[in-house]
């Protein structure tokens, strides 16, 4: 009988200790089983258009960085400036996957936050974000020319990721042939 | 010499909050009375203190003194008065003095109610509250003090975020932070009872008012932030499921199951260690979410600036005040199970049971789901969000069911109920409630949809039975109805209305984006609305391009809206002024986009029919709490307790 009162304060020690850590340490990347494997295909409509259709072969010929987002995400409001800022500055055409939103929240989305994409599949379901291992968003995918995932951010992408790590990963795909 | 007299007053408040807290304990255990009637003059004190500290904050806003960092960075010579005394608690450090000082405000009403009661529990009441002050205060002189100068002072401020010049800005924080810092009573009356060891029928009874005080404030403050949302953030929407505001959905969740089962604790003695874990837990969350919203673990629309140690500070506090509590529980609480007899399904206390359950899970749901982000970040996942599609998913089976609930609440009777006395009451009400469902949208919208009659039945379920109660009780004896009841009818009400505009707003709200040049008309959802052009206009610290539209119905011109576009000069901020048509069955709403080619604008035209049912909700069970809290029986002075008692005991037979 005693053990059940003790629960509460376990739990949230638990919590406190989880806060504590989640406070204290930096955010950091996960590697991922897709790292230097085929980007996994997909064919969707684009946010724009319905009867439009975006595949996997804009992938090739080129760099690009693929960026997971929705409207409801708020981590994705405060990365969106970078990503903006990463494609100014590398020149790397960006593909977002709009993840299990509606169509109309997207367009208002990037209405009023800005829109740093090249173009934008618009993933009603969250099917492709599946194949591609998306656990939650923001995330965002290196791909290089010939369509292989080279480098995975999970998360928000940090100013000092940017720099420090996805530009001069970016700058050196594009330099190899 | 006005900031420092300020900066000194919060230093003296400490000192008083460090003798509040600190000798009742040493009284108590040395059973000193003379010690243990320190409490209550240091309390007034400590109110008198920050009150003073809170003025001085005010005053250097309103005389735009920006050799004080705080107004420098949230004030500006151009922001009306009206707002720079609202920018106090505009961020950071002012918000925590807001905190600190509606803390003391409680803990002086308290002083002042609890005359009656016995004087080592009024005394232990007020030594916790003094120890959450001190807290609070240590923080705020440490890490985050208001009073801080800037030398040189800069000649203009910045300016107060523009999102929260609105008036829902002035009147919003207050309320939430008064339900928040209210809960702090009903912890400090929880832990007293683990420490005196009586949770008895006059201990419920001294608990229930101040929680439904800080539940009445919530509400209101849950209520009017929705408002405020909907009005200033432009999207048409009303609920964001936002950390933040998840931060203060919690407390109210667990604090309206306090309420349930406090009642059932007065009436039945039963419950009694989970009442006080309830009690323990809507204030631990308070806490969790103040941790939240001012250590930037969240990133969310609200978060004040990130401050690691600040953070830190935060979390310790929470540790050992949430910590502390749970380890006292766990060592008292065993000796609160004597003697409890199985609780039938059919009857009150089972419905109550069933609706705590569903709350509190319906809590923990939420703080999962606000959690997971921090959890995934403490794993190496990155920053994530876990947004609407998690919750919406959860949360309607969660709380369908209660709604389904409170039908029941009234025709219930405390041990046990028979099934046919619940049939014979309850099939007039469940027809009503269908027809009334089935026409309800069909009538006021014209058009049909399962999920929205599903939502109407179940509102007009809530309403109706809760209004049958009223109509058998008056036609049975035709005197008053006891405020509590009506209070709980009126309550229970409001769910009903706040369920049928939850279930018609998303069922047929639309919006639509159109471009429109002036002089040209779109008809939408049988409106057709007019653009008459943008004209240029200036406000007192923003210029704004404001939109001129009429809306036409039925060849008649109903309304003229004019959705603007600011731009905050100070901050360089742009904000979107929404145009809103409001009325009982439907909301237009329009907010200007972007301009175009030829004068042409992007609109956004947004149909939100009985979007007004969901604040009316809110405000009429906020008005339910405090209709029960003006309830005689709360009121009577000691005397009268033998005879409320014996009252209490005729009221269960006969409900």
């Amino acid at each position: 009988m005693r053990w059940r009162v003790v629960v509460p304060a376990v739990v949230v020690a638990g919590l406190v200790v989880l806060l504590g850590y989640g406070l204290t340490r930096q955010p950091s990347i996960l590697p991922s089983a897709l790292i230097n494997k085929p980007a996994p295909a997909f064919n969707l409509p684009t946010l724009d258009a319905a009867d439009k259709r975006v595949g996997s072969d804009v992938l090739k010929g080129h760099v690009t960085l693929v960026n997971v987002w929705a409207s409801w995400c708020v981590a994705c409001r405060e990365e969106n400036d970078l990503v903006t800022e990463i494609s100014q500055r590398t020149g790397v055409p960006v593909l977002g996957i709009n993840y299990k939103d509606k169509r109309g929240d997207a367009k208002r989305w990037l209405a009023r936050f800005g829109n740093p994409f090249a173009v934008v599949a618009f993933d009603r379901s969250g099917q492709v974000g599946i194949d591609w291992g998306v656990a939650a968003v923001p995330e965002s995918f290196v791909v290089d020319r010939h369509g292989m995932i080279r480098y995975k951010v999970v998360g928000a992408i940090t100013r000092k990721e940017m720099n420090k790590v996805l530009i001069p990963k970016l700058k050196q795909l594009q330099q190899a042939s | 010499m006005i900031p420092e007299l300020g900066h000194l007053a919060l230093v003296l408040a400490l000192c008083l909050a460090l003798v509040q807290a600190i000798l009742p304990v040493y009284g108590f255990v040395r059973s000193r009375p003379d010690y243990l009637g320190v409490a209550a003059p240091a309390a007034v004190g400590q109110f008198v203190m920050l009150g003073l500290s809170f003025c001085s904050l005010a005053y250097a806003f309103y005389a735009n003194d920006f050799s004080v960092a705080y107004v420098a960075e949230n004030s500006n010579t151009q922001l009306p008065w009206f707002y720079r005394i609202a920018a106090v608690w505009g961020a950071h450090e002012g918000s925590l003095l807001l905190w600190m000082m509606l803390l003391s405000t409680w803990s002086v009403a308290v002083a002042f109610a609890s005359r009656s009661l016995p004087r080592d529990v009024s005394s232990c009441v007020l030594a916790v509250m003094g120890s959450i002050s001190s807290g609070f205060l240590i923080f705020t002189l440490f890490t985050s003090n208001p009073f801080a100068r800037v030398f040189p002072a800069p000649a203009q401020g910045r300016d107060l975020n523009p999102l929260l010049q609105d008036p829902g800005m002035v009147f919003h924080p207050p309320m939430l932070y008064m339900g928040y810092v209210g809960f702090c009573v009903a912890f400090a009356f929880a832990i007293t009872a683990l420490i005196t060891g009586r949770v008895d029928s006059a201990w419920t009874r001294w608990t229930r008012p101040w929680t439904l005080a800080a539940w009445m404030f919530l509400t209101t403050g849950i209520t009017l932030g929705s408002w405020w949302a909907y009005n200033e953030l432009g999207w048409g929407g009303w609920w964001f499921w936002d950390p933040v505001e998840n931060a203060s959905f919690m407390p109210w969740l667990v604090g309206t199951a306090l309420i349930h089962s406090l009642a059932v604790t007065e009436k039945r003695g039963i419950f009694k260690s989970w009442t006080v874990l309830l009690a323990i837990t809507a204030f631990s969350l308070c806490l969790l979410g103040t941790f939240l919203v001012r250590s930037g673990v969240l990133i969310s629309v609200h978060a004040f600036v990130t401050n690691p140690t600040r953070g830190i500070y935060i979390l310790s506090f929470f540790g050992v005040v949430v910590g502390s509590s749970l380890v006292l529980y766990a060592v008292r609480a065993p000796r609160f199970e004597a003697g409890t007899e199985p609780v039938e399904v059919l009857s009150r206390e089972g419905l109550l049971l069933l609706n705590n359950i569903f709350l509190v899970v319906a809590a923990a749901a939420v703080l999962i789901g606000t959690l997971y982000p921090i959890l995934a970040a403490g794993l190496g996942l990155g920053r994530i969000s876990v947004g609407p599609p998690y919750f919406d998913k959860v949360f309607v089976p969660l709380t369908a069911p209660l709604v389904v609930l409170i039908g029941a609440a009234s025709v219930m009777a405390w041990k046990r109920t028979r099934p046919q006395t619940l049939r014979s009451r309850l099939w007039l009400p469940l027809l009503l409630a269908i027809i009334v469902g089935v026409l309800l949208p069909w009538v006021t919208l014209g058009t049909w949809g399962v999920a929205a009659v599903a939502g109407c039945v179940l509102g007009s379920w809530a309403i109706v039975s809760a209004l049958e109660d009223v109509v058998r009780r008056v036609r049975g004896s035709r005197l008053m109805l006891p405020r509590q009841i009506m209070g709980q009818t009126l309550a229970h009400v409001g769910v009903g209305v706040f369920v049928i505009g939850v279930s018609l707003v998303s069922a047929f709200g639309s919006e639509r984006d159109v471009r429109m040049a002036p002089g040209q008309s779109v008809v939408f959802a049988g409106y057709n609305f007019t653009f008459h052009g943008v004209e240029e206009q200036k406000g007192p610290n923003y210029t704004s391009q404001t939109g001129e539209f009429t809306v036409a119905h039925n060849g008649r011109v109903i309304s003229h809206l004019h959705p603007a576009k600011r731009h905050y000069v100070e901050s360089d901020a742009l904000m979107t002024e929404s145009g809103i048509d409001d009325g009982v069955f439907r909301d237009l709403y329009l907010s200007l986009g972007e301009p175009l080619a030829d004068k042409a604008w992007s609109v956004r035209i947004y149909y939100r029919p009985f979007v007004r049912w969901i604040w009316a909700g809110g405000f009429l069970a906020a008005l339910g709490g405090l209709l029960a809290l003006s309830d005689k029986r709360y009121w009577r002075r000691q005397k009268v307790r033998h005879s409320a008692r014996v009252r209490a005991s005729t009221q269960t037979v006969d409900a």
